[in-house]
């Protein structure tokens, strides 16, 4: 007959169980969210004192650290003289009727892809006004397979991506002005206005 | 003259190294599992000052990615948009929702909406989204099924061991260029092939020399 003091609790299977258990149970908790600021056990160098992009900078009273070149200088490649490709007009203030950009395949493809990102939202994937947003209740855009907007000059269209028109907000800061025309010239193939032998290379 | 130490002492020694061996096989474990990314970064996800939700735009309304971020291609950094962008919409979409008050004022007095960072590199990791994206690895390899996040929480550890896995064997997470925002893409049936074919063409190589992440 055993005495009670005989029983003793088995200590070492007892602590390998441990050692097993308390990180199975912990990974309930990995991967958890949390809005707590991830905890860095040897912070080493992290934080340098240096500004990546849009970091916040408490010299200037702005508090951006991106700073825009000083007013009336103009940054190397950035001249943009060439009023026809960087505004849509020519020297009489006209709006051009040719696209800067010949309408390759490559252009055209181009032009897709960003007409569905930046366009399609409003205008609809075929252009022709019945972007997801419309249906939320924003302005309904013109159809781009309309006649209005078959004949309106390109150097117009290029205004109006470049500054807005309306309702129409401004893509200037989204779209490099290559990209701007390359969707243009998407559009016009929208529209059944480019000639077919136009896209080959 | 009576015994000093009593029978069971003769198996101190042995207890004593098991004990050690137990202690520290747990203290490593402890390390291995709670101090790791794994643990102390993925899933964090901050209280933004605006209640915006990449399920809603991504999502619902299928925006693509590079509408708002877009730099993305083109810089290291993915830019987050500048109020602008969202004021493209909401000049007329809820511009008097209570939830976009941060957003409209921000746009009003030009003062900067500040959004707070979730991924974070340390400072000494140099990372380029551009290069990445050209060579055909999606956002959702990276980031998670972000369209589906309600608030964006971190997907994946960002350790260096996770940076390498993929640039040892890039061959999964290889997509056509052109599919890199798509967030449902899955690799077609002959994946092997495609990317052997991919990194042939776009000469991808991706670095695992120390130079390469720490310049
Ligand atoms: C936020 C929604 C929205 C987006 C995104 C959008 N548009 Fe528009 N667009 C409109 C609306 C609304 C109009 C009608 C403007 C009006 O008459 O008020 C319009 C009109 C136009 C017009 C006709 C302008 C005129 O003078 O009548 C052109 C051309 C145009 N959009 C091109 C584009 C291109 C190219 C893009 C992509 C870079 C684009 N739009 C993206 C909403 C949008
Ligand atoms: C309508 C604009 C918009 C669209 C579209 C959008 N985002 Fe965002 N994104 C934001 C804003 C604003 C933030 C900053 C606030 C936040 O973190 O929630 C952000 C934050 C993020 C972050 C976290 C950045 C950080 O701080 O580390 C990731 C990752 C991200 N977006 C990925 C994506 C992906 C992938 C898509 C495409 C499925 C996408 N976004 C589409 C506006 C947008
Ligand atoms: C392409 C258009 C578009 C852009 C760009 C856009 N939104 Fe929205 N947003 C919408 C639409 C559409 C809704 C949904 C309205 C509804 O519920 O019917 C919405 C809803 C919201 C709501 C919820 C409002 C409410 O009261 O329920 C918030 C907050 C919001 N957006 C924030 C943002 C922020 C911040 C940005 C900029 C990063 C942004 N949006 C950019 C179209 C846009
Ligand atoms: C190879 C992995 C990878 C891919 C692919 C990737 N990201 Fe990132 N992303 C990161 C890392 C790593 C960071 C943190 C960068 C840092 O801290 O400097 C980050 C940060 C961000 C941020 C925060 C701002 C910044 O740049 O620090 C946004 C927004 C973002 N990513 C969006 C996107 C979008 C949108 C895509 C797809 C078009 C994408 N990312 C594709 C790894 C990736
Ligand atoms: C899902 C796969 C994947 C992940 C994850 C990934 N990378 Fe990459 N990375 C690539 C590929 C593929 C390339 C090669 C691009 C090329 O050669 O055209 C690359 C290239 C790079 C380069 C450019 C190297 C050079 O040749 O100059 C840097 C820097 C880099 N990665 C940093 C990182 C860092 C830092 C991380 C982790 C935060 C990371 N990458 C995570 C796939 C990945
Ligand atoms: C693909 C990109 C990449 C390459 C290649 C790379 N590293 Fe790293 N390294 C990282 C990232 C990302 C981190 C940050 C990890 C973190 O925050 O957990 C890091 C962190 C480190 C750290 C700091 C660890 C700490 O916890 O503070 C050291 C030391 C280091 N790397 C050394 C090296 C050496 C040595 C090599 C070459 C054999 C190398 N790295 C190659 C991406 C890289």
């Amino acid at each position: 007959m055993p005495r009670l003091t005989d029983i003793r609790p088995p200590v070492i299977p007892g602590l390998l169980l441990l050692a097993v258990i308390v990180p199975l149970l912990g990974g309930c908790a990995r991967e958890s969210p949390s809005e707590k600021p991830p905890i860095h056990v040897v912070p080493d160098m992290d934080h340098q004192p240096k500004y990546k992009a849009q970091a916040e900078s408490d010299f200037f009273a702005d508090a951006s650290a991106m700073r825009l070149p000083v007013k009336g200088t103009v940054p190397r490649g950035y001249l943009r003289a060439d009023d026809a490709f960087y505004r849509g007009r020519d020297e009489t203030e006209a709006y051009v009727t040719a696209n800067p950009l010949p309408p390759t395949a490559e252009v055209l493809h181009r032009g897709e892809e960003r007409f569905n990102i930046y366009c399609s939202p409003c205008h609809g994937k075929g252009g022709r006004g019945d972007g997801t947003v419309v249906a939320r209740g924003f302005t309904q855009p013109p159809d781009f397979v309309s006649d209005s907007l078959r004949q309106m000059p390109v150097g117009q269209m290029f205004e109006a991506v470049t500054n807005g028109v309306r309702n129409m907000p401004s893509y200037r800061h989204q779209l490099r002005p290559e990209d701007r025309w390359a969707i243009i010239a998407y559009l016009r193939q929208l529209q059944g206005m480019t000639e077919p032998g136009d896209t080959l290379e | 003259m009576a015994q000093i130490f009593p029978p069971w002492a003769n198996r101190l020694p042995v207890l004593t190294l098991l004990a050690a061996a137990v202690l520290g096989l747990s203290a490593v474990s402890f390390v291995w599992y709670y101090f790791s990314p794994w643990y102390t970064d993925v899933g964090y996800r901050p209280t933004q000052p605006v209640f915006y939700s990449h399920l809603l735009h991504a999502d619902s309304l299928g925006i693509d990615c590079r509408y708002c971020h877009s730099d993305v291609e083109t810089s290291p950094t993915a830019n987050i948009p500048p109020v602008q962008t969202c004021m493209n919409c909401h000049k007329i979409i809820k511009a008097d929702s209570e939830r976009l008050q941060p957003v409209v004022q921000s746009y009003v007095t030009k003062t900067p909406l500040k959004w707070v960072r979730v991924h974070k590199l340390p400072d000494f990791v140099y990372f380029d989204h551009s290069i990445h994206l050209r060579a055909g690895v999606g956002c959702a390899g990276c980031h998670g099924r972000v369209n589906e996040m309600l608030v964006v929480s971190q997907a994946k550890p960002l350790s260096m061991s996770w940076c390498l896995d993929c640039h040892r064997h890039p061959d999964d997470h290889l997509r056509p260029p052109d599919q890199i925002t798509n967030m449902d893409w899955e690799p077609a049936a002959d994946q092997v092939e495609f990317a052997a074919k991919q990194k042939h063409e776009l000469g991808i190589e991706p670095t695992v020399d120390c130079s390469g992440c720490h310049r």
